[in-house]
């Protein structure tokens, strides 16, 4: 299973039997509507907090996710799934009314192929038969947690991210008809210094050439393997600089086959700045936009590599820099892997 | 003509605090307690009452007038009582911008929902 | 502060920051500017209206009408933070709407509104002041030394 210094393969197949995508209404707007399986026209969902909005579309995800695969809760075996709030109430609050065995995992805005590689290593290794993956992020909650009052006028400079609001769900299985999962790479925390916690696509462009650099050194392959190269959250400042650091490690991916889940997400004219971010934002775009193109044929092999930005406020008000990561997952058609 | 200067005095007020947000990367909060403080330091070489004669809510409307009146009350009871004045007067001035955006900001929590 | 910092940095850690800052996407100082002018200059015409206003209809002097003026402007920003509009006009007009009194009002009434969910007391009361705190904290302060060295001058300097 292990390759190279960092990577596993999965030899034994692990496929994505069905995936559940929940969005905002901020969403419903933007470039992609028909990756979602759920689209909500208010940021409440009917609750009186952000964080039980969030929680709320997590839960929503996860059913969808169920009912899609037609497998019933008690079948899973785990839910491996994280979030950005404070102490992953959101996430640790779903797990709860789903009542399925539950790891927590962070990452940040990472933590959905984080999520998604450690189901398939563990299914790979028959440790399980069915398990839930997912993350979950609400534009409000994490403004008012990392930023100001969602009220609060405060000009955000052009580099600034917008989080999505949303959750995304994937049910990994053993040797299933979907898509499998074929190998992934896991990150080093990569410190290049940065401070502005209003540019982190420019600090996570680093964690992310390294992980996809990492990752082509490990299994022995070039961009030209892959139909498309998937990032997280990078946005346009993150999306250019990490594309240039690959060129200059003489890892040339053509511009075109390099794309951001966080401006897929959303259309040009919308004011979300740099692009989207948060840990909704490349499960859903991952889950409901890409695999949905490998299982119509469009695509056949995809690598994703999702970046999180893991900094705290209390780090940002001490002054500490912020450190960055990101994991990479590769996904491909059925029949198409070597 | 003193709607004119208010304009014309407000706006550069706050161009000095685009161009702390901007050129010297600060905070709103950073750049909110310099300006107090600059308000309160003009104030204390006699150049801020000035400026309200010239440009009334010009000067009295951004943020700047609150270390102004601050030092005002501050001074008034000086007068009369010496240093304990000082500290007792400070907001005999001001109570209007505090306890307006406290009253307001206690209704407005009971009336309004964040929009998000 | 800005070297010191700089200093630490390892020469990879450097290289890459200056690698980056390259392709950051610049904040329009200029047009930001010229927007915070325009819209702090029209806060300001505003306040200005409504202290005439004042002193014309109720008897209220240039000195007295700056109380009421500012009480009247953040009973507006309450509104407009209520019903989402502030922090639209804000991400256009910058400190052209921070700088005025309303954006203090507007500091404080959002974190009133925000923070709701976790109850009037701890929510509310503890957070009102969280955004605004530091511009009553440094005024008062700062008024404080002023005055002080304002009184010992005038009071014993003999001026």
């Amino acid at each position: 299973m292990l390759q190279g210094h960092q990577s596993w393969i999965f030899e034994n197949r692990p496929s994505i039997l069905s995936t559940g995508t929940v969005g905002g209404p901020f969403e419903a707007k933007g470039k992609i509507p028909e990756a979602f399986d759920i689209l909500h026209e208010d940021m409440w969902i009917n609750q009186d907090s952000w964080e039980k909005a969030q929680q709320k579309m997590l839960e929503e995800a996860i059913q969808t996710t169920l009912k899609k695969g037609r497998i019933e809760k008690e079948k899973v075996e785990f839910l491996i799934a994280g979030d950005l709030i404070n102490q992953m109430t959101p996430t640790s609050f779903a797990a709860s009314t789903s009542s399925i065995p539950f790891l927590g995992t962070f990452s940040a805005c990472a933590t959905s192929m984080e999520s998604l590689a450690l189901a398939a290593s563990i299914i790979n290794a028959k440790g399980a038969n069915y398990i839930l993956c997912a993350a979950s992020s609400h534009n409000a909650a994490t403004e008012k947690q990392f930023r100001y009052p969602t009220e609060y006028g405060g000009q955000k400079p052009p580099t600034s991210q917008w989080t999505v609001t949303g959750a995304g769900c994937a049910l990994v299985t053993q040797n299933g008809a979907g898509p499998s999962i074929t190998s992934a790479t896991i990150g080093k925390v990569a410190d290049m210094g940065m401070t502005d916690p209003f540019n982190m696509g420019g600090a996570m462009a680093i964690a992310a050439a390294d992980t996809i650099e990492a990752h082509f050194r490990d299994m022995q392959i070039d961009p030209s393997y892959y139909d498309l190269i998937i990032t997280g959250d990078l946005g346009h400042v993150g999306r250019e600089v990490s594309l240039d650091l690959l060129h200059d490690r003489n890892i040339p991916i053509d511009a075109e086959k390099y794309v951001d889940c966080g401006i897929a997400i959303y259309r040009e004219d919308q004011p979300v700045l740099a692009g989207g971010s948060g840990a909704a934002c490349s499960a859903i775009v991952t889950y409901g936009h890409f695999l949905q193109e490998v299982m119509k044929g469009n695509l056949k092999r995809i690598l994703v590599a999702a970046t999180g930005s893991l900094h705290s406020t209390l780090s940002i008000q001490q002054k500490d820099p912020i450190p960055c990561i990101a994991h990479a997952v590769s996904i491909e058609a059925r029949g198409e892997h070597i | 003509m003193i709607f004119f200067w208010a304009f014309v005095v407000g706006g550069l007020i706050c161009v000095i605090g685009q161009i702390m947000f901007d050129v010297f990367k600060l905070s709103p909060a950073h750049t909110l307690s310099i300006l107090v403080i600059a308000g309160a330091v003009l104030d204390g070489i006699g150049w801020y009452e000035p400026l309200i004669d010239f440009a009334g809510a010009g000067a009295t409307v951004p943020i700047t007038s609150f270390g102004n009146s601050l030092v005002h009350g501050a001074m008034q009871e000086a007068e009369k009582h010496g240093l304990i004045g000082v500290v007792t007067g400070m907001f005999e001035v001001t109570s209007a911008g505090i306890s307006a955006a406290i009253i307001f900001g206690v209704i407005g929590a009971i009336i309004f929902k964040p929009k998000g | 502060m800005g070297d010191k910092k700089k200093q630490k940095l390892q020469p990879n850690q450097q290289q890459y920051q200056a690698f980056q800052q390259k392709r950051e996407i610049k904040r329009p100082i200029f047009k930001n500017c010229i927007k915070a002018f325009l819209i702090g200059g029209l806060i300001c015409l505003i306040g200005q209206l409504i202290s005439t206003f004042y002193i014309y209809q109720f008897n209220f002097t240039e000195k007295t009408a700056g109380n009421p003026t500012v009480a009247t402007l953040i009973f507006i920003t309450m509104l407009l933070t209520g019903f989402g509009v502030y922090d639209r006009i804000a991400q256009f007009a910058g400190a052209g709407s921070a700088v005025p009194v309303t954006g203090f009002g507007n500091a404080v009434i959002s974190s009133a509104i925000e923070y709701r969910s976790e109850g009037f007391i701890l929510g509310v009361g503890s957070n009102m002041l969280k955004l605004a705190g530091p511009v009553i904290v440094y005024g008062v302060f700062s008024a404080f030394i002023v005055a002080l060295i304002k009184t010992i001058l005038t009071q014993w300097g003999g001026f």
